[in-house]
């Protein structure tokens, strides 16, 4: 089925080259790194971690989003969601491709990256981030590949493909879970220490990651003869309204319990994000940015009008995914160093080569869907 | 011969997933440690402490004595980068409200508002740093400190984000133009993308030699000694004076303890 891959309009042969630039850019912008160490990122020994992790943090919320027409269409039998699946997951693969690019990218000594295989230390949460992320993109790639080339040949998908499936669903889970768990076990970052991260975690990425299932169903609709079907879309739809509301209600109940009992170091990174800490300001527009943008979002899909109308479904989705990526891509991470453990505010902002390198794997990983989704449309469009 | 690669496939599918789990198995069997000769002058102890008497500190010694932190940071080749964003230090002082966060009040007496505070590594009793580390180049030892192996380190400052006191350094550049001191050919200076921090001095212990912060001090403010040992001059501090750790909420256990 690979080759499908290489047959394509002129259009799409452009669209390759677009993102090789970017990829391009972002290698060379890597290379710089490797050569003068993370000294190129704007982060430091009080912000330790920034944009590339937060970045991974976000697309594992993508990935895990698979679940959501995996799980109805094989274990409840929703059929609407049977032209979609293969497109949750070689999203899901792309994503997960994404966040591992960003782990490499963030390492100060990538070349030692095998340690983590061959000193395994169960006792840290990275080492099972590692096993589930890799496990999922696996578990992917084996599953969509096998039942898009069974729908090539026109018979069911292969026996051994249902255990994978299954095993799939609780995995999905698990890599956001995990995720979650290497910032909710940590002492002293009180903007991460809540037992709500993991379930604030999947609320926020089973509302980004259909909406932006949906917007691809959208494209891939319009640039082939492809269509997953209103039907697919409205439920999908329906998903992210309900996932969209819980994580906000779950963003809202840290306020709750930071304000009510008024423990300042519970309040400070809240206050640091939404108002500011010390004078220190960079990322209250962002923030507000998401609060307006995750309202604007609530608003149209709450509307049954308003959500089933392609138009301002589009709106809706680009809504919800750019507030969750503001609130998570980009404030969770950072907030959580803010106040640092001496209680002093140190700011963040990333650099000219560490943004480049983030589109370097924003390109590549969208290469990776492209090319995905070529692949099962070419296939889509033959059997049709 | 069709099947017969098809079973091939399968068979040689299934020993890769078998290696694939070798990592889980090696990580739950324990490895049968190497033996070692030890010196016969070196400093053992059951859990190594530090306590700090400020008043000395402050009261003995020349307003901004650093003697201890120019010792410490002279002998394991310390870099002086000279930015907040990349700094890196094993030993150095912030004023008391850093220190202690939380623990200030407006009416707090001239003796402690706004005067330094010797910070270190912990050296944790249950060191976030390890629990979080994902290749053990953090670990703990026996006798209670916390290492850093600068060769396994990965770089990818898990430890960082698990310290809540900001006693870890990441050398964010090549440190070793940075070094301003004379350098100590005996202690190995660190390369750029791994994590460094205060290692109590295990390479002195390990030679019958006191830390070298508490060696350079001239008014006798830091001292040192196992908690394990009643004996210990660290223990008979403890027993006659009233003192705090920071952060003892918790539950890392810090065994640097201040006399106030």
């Amino acid at each position: 089925m690979l080759e499908r891959a290489l047959t394509g309009s002129q259009r799409y042969y452009r669209w390759l080259m677009f993102l090789l630039v970017f990829v391009g850019m972002g290698f060379a912008a890597y290379l710089y790194q490797l050569h003068n160490g993370l000294s190129v990122t704007g982060m430091s020994r009080d912000v330790s971690w920034g944009f590339y992790i937060a970045q991974f943090t976000f697309f594992v919320g993508v990935a895990a989003s698979a679940v959501m027409v995996v799980l109805p269409y094989y274990l409840h039998n929703v059929k609407v969601f049977g032209r979609i699946t293969i497109l949750g997951e070689f999203l899901a693969v792309a994503s997960v491709t994404i966040c591992l690019l960003f782990i490499i990218v963030d390492l100060g000594k990538p070349m030692r990256l095998l340690n983590v295989l061959l000193y395994p230390t169960p006792n840290s949460i990275l080492f099972w981030d590692m096993i589930v992320l890799n496990g999922y993109l696996f578990l992917n790639i084996v599953i969509g590949w096998n039942v898009l080339e069974a729908e090539r040949k026109g018979v069911h998908y292969p026996d051994w493909v249902k255990p994978l499936i299954y095993t799939s669903i609780p995995w999905a889970v698990s890599i956001h879970t995990v995720t979650a768990f290497l910032y909710a076990g940590l002492p002293g970052r009180h903007y991460w220490l809540t037992a709500i991260m993991a379930a604030r975690f999947l609320a926020s990425a089973f509302a980004s990651g259909p909406a932006l299932l949906i917007l691809l169903a959208m494209i891939v609709k319009k640039y082939s003869k492809f269509d997953a079907g209103k039907e697919a879309i409205d439920k999908l739809s329906q998903i992210v309204t309900y996932a969209m509301l819980i994580s906000i209600f779950f963003v809202a109940l840290e306020f709750f319990t930071a304000f009510y009992s008024n423990i300042p170091s519970h309040k400070h990174s809240l206050e640091y994000l939404f108002v500011g800490l010390e004078g220190h300001k960079n990322l209250v527009p962002f923030m507000w940015m998401f609060v307006i943008l995750a309202i604007v979002a609530i608003v149209l899909l709450l509307n049954p009008k308003t959500r089933t109308n392609e138009k301002t479904l589009r709106i809706a989705c680009i809504s919800v995914f750019a507030s969750m990526w503001l609130e998570k891509g980009l404030g969770l991470v950072v907030a959580g160093f803010i106040p640092n453990p001496f209680d002093q505010v140190r700011e963040y902002a990333p650099t000219i080569p560490e943004l480049t390198i983030a589109f370097g794997v924003w390109a590549t990983g969208i290469l990776v869907l492209t090319i995905l989704y070529k692949i099962a449309v070419s296939v889509k469009e033959e059997v049709a | 011969m069709e099947s017969n690669r098809r079973s091939f496939l399968k068979v040689s599918g299934i020993c890769a997933l078998g290696l694939g789990a070798l990592p889980v198995a090696k990580a739950l069997a324990k490895p049968a440690l190497p033996q070692f000769l030890t010196n016969s002058q070196a400093l053992t102890g059951k859990k190594w402490a530090m306590v700090v008497d400020m008043k000395k500190c402050w009261e003995k010694a020349d307003e901004g004595c650093k003697d201890c932190i120019l010792a410490c940071h002279k002998v394991h080749n310390v870099p002086d980068i000279g930015t907040i964003k990349e700094e890196v230090k094993w030993i150095w002082t912030e004023h008391y409200e850093n220190t202690f966060p939380g623990q200030t009040n407006e009416f707090n007496v001239e003796n402690i508002k706004d005067k330094p505070f010797i910070n270190l590594c912990n050296h944790c009793t249950d060191p976030p740093c390890v629990r979080v580390c994902p290749t053990k180049a953090t670990f703990k030892r026996p006798d209670g400190i916390v290492m850093m192996d600068y060769h396994r380190c990965i770089g990818c400052r898990f430890c960082m984000a698990g310290c809540p006191y900001g006693s870890r350094s990441f050398n964010f550049r090549d440190p070793r133009p940075y070094i301003k001191t004379e350098l100590n050919p005996t202690f190995p200076t660190r390369e750029r993308g791994v994590v460094e921090k205060c290692n109590f001095c295990e390479e002195r212990l390990a030679v019958g030699l006191l830390p070298a912060c508490v060696e350079a001090c001239k008014n006798g403010a830091l001292t040192f000694g196992d908690l394990e040992d009643p004996n210990s001059p660290v223990r008979k501090l403890l027993a006659q004076n009233y003192t705090i750790v920071r952060k003892p909420e918790l539950g890392t256990g810090p065994n640097i303890y201040y006399i106030i």
